[in-house]
């Protein structure tokens, strides 16, 4: 799994039918520290995520499809978790 | 997912069976601002209504076989759904 901060929204009418009633969201990359790695995914959200929220994102298929109750669903991005604090142990 | 930009349009003239009629798409992949990021790729189009011009979005690796149906197909690449728009928030609020 990653970090992100939900960073926008996608708006899609014609999809797999796995999007349908579904939230697609923006998710900036973010590494340990919480600093942006360049990098974004375009997650679908099973949690109710918000704007600028940071959060914690599945990057894998299986997981996705359990997650979402369907075998065949063409996902592997998926927002899991909404994070409240990382604590990092001092070096 | 990662966004997308349809760039143009690839016809095979043999292919194995199981993509006989699946539409391919050049598509150059886009970072979340909509500007060109890496080298353009072949997507199998799963939506079946994308087409130059078009934003969308697509998924790799075992995913992408299945937005085909069948989904047991040699593909790796595939779009997933078109976009009509990419709202991003403002850089301040998103910062908490």
């Amino acid at each position: 799994m990653m970090l992100g901060r939900i960073t926008g929204s996608v708006v899609s009418t014609i999809h797999h039918p796995v999007v349908a009633g579904r939230k697609l969201l923006v998710a900036e990359r973010l590494d340990a520290n919480g600093r942006p790695t360049g990098g974004y995914v375009i997650a679908i959200d099973a949690i109710g995520a918000g704007k600028g929220e940071t959060v914690l994102i599945l990057d894998e298929g299986n997981g996705a499809r359990q997650v979402l109750d369907d075998a065949d669903a063409p996902v592997r991005s998926l927002i899991v978790g909404i994070v409240d604090a990382v604590e990092l142990e001092k070096s | 997912m990662l966004l997308g930009r349809v760039i143009g349009t690839v016809v095979p003239a043999v292919v194995v069976d199981e993509l006989s009629a699946t539409p391919l798409l050049w598509v150059q992949p886009l970072d979340r601002a909509g500007r060109a990021a890496g080298e353009p790729l072949v997507c199998a189009d799963g939506t079946r209504m994308a087409g130059p011009g078009q934003v969308i979005y697509w998924v790799a690796s075992r995913e992408a076989a299945l937005t085909l149906e069948p989904s047991f197909v040699p593909v790796d690449d595939a779009i997933v759904g078109l976009v009509d728009e990419v709202r991003l928030y403002p850089a301040d609020d998103s910062r908490r």
